[in-house]
């Protein structure tokens, strides 16, 4: 096993269907309209020396190294910016090109430091390539003349350095910046010799630099290169897996040296990301190494006792005992289970599967509940599947985005960055968001509108821009009727032509300008491909199953469903939110989103899994913690997920937790639940499995293993080992066995293997006989369900309402830096960016009550009550205030309350009416927390080694 | 759970089924209730609305009594 090499081409690959014959040094190659006379000779295998050309990048013809000659023309033409074209005959090798070429390659080693040997990039350096590949033996000029040797280093950077001193100033990285990522955060300072790679003027950790490492990639040498590959030396092999962090689930090189990551890197070929990558992805994979990583099983009586490190037997069978006895004295509906969308698609189906074949009852639910299961039931309603209507690439022929209740970037960066690419072309934007995220106005991005909601009345902006759409006849008739169900349809639009939707009507209701929602809603409705994308700012509300269907109503109104550029997008939170839902492990479905009171369903699964299946919906997450409080529910198996943190109104969670008897936590860190556990089963990151994750486009994605499980076993054979404890026997060798089941029993999976996938790389479902290719754009000549179903979607205000004691509303999100409870990016040096939530509050409420940034600021709720920072700002609107949720010392959800939406108990995370005053310091709860975090935690024998 | 918060809950799902058109507001409230409600929860809002079904919308009382009549049947 070696480093994988990836090709490039020099210039990005075209697709025009057209193709041009020309000759390169007498051999005739096809290629694709407008190709690079540079990428067509790599189609043939012939790498033209060059330095600033790379195929992520638009040419730029600045290092004259791949020069060429043409027959018929003057000069020595740059390869890179020359388009290729029928009958040209190109030479790309003889001795005057050799001899130019060795000239330009004397002048940039006259000014570059010769520290090959003990330089980092050593063995992975293009302008160290070039020099051999040109020839070079000599430099003329010597290396005394004027020069850039003895810059000082930026180090700022937690994840990479920055040597100006070995800068060639190819502009790679600042068009990286510019191109791949759209930040613009580089650029280049300075004329002539003085020209300078520069962030901004000052260091790259206080510019506007996101730390993609989209620059790091792209340069050639060793100026700007990981710290990792620094203190480490070169990988010298790779893997492809995939990142466990968003759910856009880019597709890594996880770059090794035996058993370490070196460094991960995007991978071109990864359909998700194409090559491109965000700071966690990129850099923030730390966490699976450090020090808190707990690697051994432990149990204990009470979570007041002390953690006793035992052996994987005896923990599992102490925790098989527990469970044993719980359905013994309690029923066999006292315990559960809780899956999570951190870890894979075989893992998830295995604990669903422990659940309703080895518990004996349907009480599996995953954390999907707590932010898209919403989108599960609204889009099965309306289309009749729950999944996300496009593929990513589909943006590029978007020619107006929808973006409602979403911060691509920061909760989906590398979609964010395509979508950008897709505005600077032309496309327009329309934001709906109560706050003011990136999007609304960034380096070169601008929206057309910026609708700027009060949270909570979602469902009243869309009902009114669908208003102006049927009032204004510009519903596509012609779609409706061909795809639609007609009666239906027309209910809908007496529906929504009430006056009562009109934008006039609910301006009030949603604070927006009656007139910006009407020309967002011809914006919307007159563009030949409109799509929305969307995440937990529709979803995580009491309506947040209506606000759903009301966007369904929307695409199918405006015909823009079943095609490339168009659809209803819910961007994923985590990385397998899709494939946990696809998964099967909701309470009341199996996999492939098939009901447990389905007999036909249910009997594929009882004549595979040999036992009788219950036909009745389990508990959800919100039920399981209602039930053991009063008493009923009394042990919980949870795998990846921290409820004691993530889900609302935490001292309710804690209360649910403590109230059970047997509490096993499988993770990777002793987190918030785990200290209300009774079992610790040590848990396995991405990089130490093989499954498959599937991101928010269906995409089922490779997993590979890269190390050893650090605690022994893999978190899929922890599972198998409780189970067979439990006594129904599960006899699975490797993951690839688990998804031959979920094929051979799922119908969207039916052709999904890992031959497959290791074969075409990646894969979109619905992926059986009638799609073998998979599904990259879903409903295109029918709905799933048929014919697309119109939904009456009335605005029902929340009971969630603002008053004298609790006059704002918090909202609460997440930042780029860190990643929903932080327990990953938190142990990374991620932290540099986001060290504490703080409170986004804007300058009218911070003065009414004299509070400035940096203040110390008390934030209640009926629910309970935290401190944090303010940040005065005018990125929240005056009676809203936000946080993110990513400290657990924080406490953000103490303060949320149990307030749900009405179809799927989807928790109203987005609307908590609240007070905030100044403070002095932490609250009672934090104080206490931070106190009984202490205690509940403590191993024991773990003093005594420190002490020794 | 309280069981008053049951009865909030199956109040959200009838406030949703009152508005549409293809199915009585009781029918589609109580097929909610059956696809997505664990047994466990049906018969605590049963018993709630037994003791006191002054809060629960009257959609949610005749859904509650089409699915009693099922469990009956069945």
């Amino acid at each position: 096993m070696g480093l994988i090499g990836e090709i490039d081409f020099g210039t990005p690959l075209k697709s025009d269907t057209q193709l041009i014959t020309l000759e390169i040094d007498g051999v005739p190659v096809s290629v694709p309209q407008g190709t690079s006379v540079m990428a067509a000779a790599m189609t043939m295998g012939t790498s033209i020396p060059k330095l600033c050309a790379t195929d992520m990048l638009e040419p730029f013809g600045s290092c004259r190294l791949c020069l060429v000659e043409i027959e018929g023309r003057k000069g020595t033409p740059a390869s890179c910016t020359t388009p290729a074209e029928a009958g040209m005959k190109v030479t790309t090798q003889n001795s005057r090109l050799s001899k130019l070429r060795r000239g330009v390659m004397e002048l940039y080693i006259s000014d570059h430091p010769l520290d090959c040997l003990t330089c980092a990039a050593n063995g992975d350096c293009e302008l160290q390539d070039m020099a051999g590949a040109v020839g070079l033996r000599d430099v003329r000029y010597g290396y005394d003349g004027k020069n850039h040797l003895g810059q000082e280093k930026d180090d700022s950077n937690p994840y990479f350095s920055f040597d100006p001193s070995k800068c060639i100033v190819c502009s790679r990285c600042v068009r990286a910046c510019e191109e791949v990522q759209g930040t613009f955060a580089l650029t280049i300072d300075g004329r002539g010799f003085a020209s300078s790679v520069s962030p901004g003027g000052g260091a790259f950790f206080d510019s506007e630099c996101v730390s993609c490492g989209a620059c790091v990639q792209a340069c050639p040498t060793a100026t700007l290169i990981e710290k990792s590959v620094v203190e480490i030396g070169q990988p010298e092999h790779s893997v492809v897996t995939t990142c466990a962090y968003c759910g856009v689930g880019c597709s890594f090189k996880a770059e090794m040296r035996g058993s370490e990551v070196v460094r991960m890197v995007p991978y071109k070929d990864g359909k998700a990301n194409e090559g491109h990558s965000c700071v966690k992805g990129r850099f923030a994979w730390g966490y699976a190494t450090h020090k808190d990583r707990i690697t051994k099983p432990m149990i204990r009586a009470k979570i007041t006792d002390l953690w006793q490190e035992v052996s994987w037997e005896e923990a599992i069978g102490h925790a098989a005992s527990e469970f044993k006895r719980l359905q013994n004295q309690y029923g066999p509906s006292a315990i559960g289970a809780i899956t999570s969308s951190r870890c894979t698609n075989e893992e998830t189906f295995l604990m669903q599967k422990l659940v309703r074949a080895g518990f004996g009852n349907n009480n599996v639910d995953t954390c999907a509940r707590v932010c898209h299961s919403p989108t599960g039931y609204g889009l099965k309603n309306a289309f009749g599947t729950s999944a996300g209507t496009q593929d990513f690439k589909s943006i590029e022929q978007t020619d107006v985005i929808l973006v409602i209740g979403a911060n691509p970037t920061d909760g989906h960066p590398v979609f964010a960055s395509r979508m950008k690419r897709r505005l600077r072309q032309g496309a327009k934007l329309i934001v709906a968001d109560p706050r003011r995220i990136d999007l609304v106005r960034s380096a070169h991005v601008e929206a057309s509108y910026h609708l700027p909601l009060l949270p909570g009345t979602n469902v009243a902006l869309i009902n009114a821009i669908s208003h102006v759409i049927v009032t204004e006849g510009l519903i596509d008739e012609a779609f409706v009727r061909e795809r639609c169900e007609w009666q239906d349809f027309e209910a809908w639009a007496r529906f929504i032509a009430l006056d009562h939707h009109a934008p006039e009507a609910t301006a009030e209701i949603t604070g927006v300008e009656a007139s910006d929602m009407r020309a967002a809603a011809r914006l919307f409705a007159t563009a030949k491909n409109a799509a929305i994308y969307y995440g937990l700012g529709v979803t995580e509300h009491s309506q947040g199953s209506t606000m759903v269907m009301a966007m369904a109503n929307l695409a199918m109104a405006t015909g823009n469903i079943g095609r490339i550029g168009v659809g209803v997008n819910p961007l994923r939170g985590q990385n397998n939110v899709q494939g946990a839902c696809d998964m099967g492990s909701f309470p009341h479905e199996f996999s492939g989103y098939r009901h447990v009171s389905d007999d036909a369903t249910r009997a594929i699964f009882e004549s595979l899994w040999g036992v009788k299946l219950a036909s009745e919906p389990g508990l959800r997450i919100p039920n399981m913690l209602d039930e053991a409080v009063i008493g009923r529910f009394k042990g919980l198996y949870i795998q990846g997920e921290d409820i004691a943190q993530s889900d609302p109104n935490t001292q309710h969670v804690t209360a649910g937790l403590e109230a059970m008897e047997c509490v096993i936590v499988q993770d990777l860190f002793l987190n918030e639940t785990a200290r209300y556990a009774h079992v610790f089963l040590p848990g396995s990151s991405f990089l130490e499995k093989d499954g498959t994750f599937t991101n928010a486009e269906r995409r089922i994605n490779r997993v590979r293993r890269v190390m050893s499980p650090l605690a022994g076993k893999a978190d899929w054979e922890v599972t198998v080992a409780l189970s067979n404890a439990l006594g129904y026997p599960m006899h699975y060798t490797h993951p690839a066995e688990i998804m031959a089941e979920i094929a051979c029993t799922t119908p969207t999976f039916a052709n999904v293997s890992y031959a497959m996938l290791d074969e075409r790389g990646s894969i979109q479902w619905p992926c059986n006989d009638a799609a073998p290719q998979g599904t990259p754009i879903m409903h295109v000549d029918h709905f799933v369900r048929g014919l697309g179903k119109f939904m009456i979607t009335e605005f029902i205000p929340t009971e969630e309402r603002t008053g004298p004691r609790f006059p704002l509303i918090l909202t609460t999100g997440r930042i780029l830096s860190q990643y929903n409870v932080g327990a990953q990016t938190r142990r990374t040096e991620n932290s540099r960016w986001h060290e504490e939530d703080v409170l986004e509050i804007h300058p009218f409420d911070a003065e009414n009550r004299g509070i400035v940034t940096g203040d110390f600021v008390a934030l209640a709720s009926r629910s309970g009550e935290i401190s944090l920072r303010a940040e005065v700002c005018e990125r929240v609107q005056p009676g809203v205030v936000y946080t993110t949720f990513h400290h657990a010392e924080t406490g953000a959800n103490v303060v949320t309350t149990e307030y749900s939406d009405w179809a799927t108990n989807c928790p109203e995370y987005k609307v908590t009416a609240v007070q905030v005053r100044r403070s002095n310091g932490p609250s009672d709860w934090q104080i206490r927390d931070a106190e009984d975090g202490i205690a509940q935690r403590r191993i024991a024998g773990t003093m005594t080694k420190a002490a020794e | 759970m309280t069981d008053t918060r049951l009865v909030a809950m199956a109040n959200q799902i009838a406030q949703f089924f009152a508005s549409q058109p293809d199915a009585s507001a009781s029918e589609g409230t109580a097929e909610h209730l059956r696809l997505f409600w664990n047994p466990v929860m049906l018969r605590d809002l049963y018993d709630q609305l037994d003791k006191d079904p002054r809060e629960a919308n009257p959609i949610v009382i005749g859904a509650v009594q089409q699915l009693r009549k099922v469990s009956i049947r069945s």
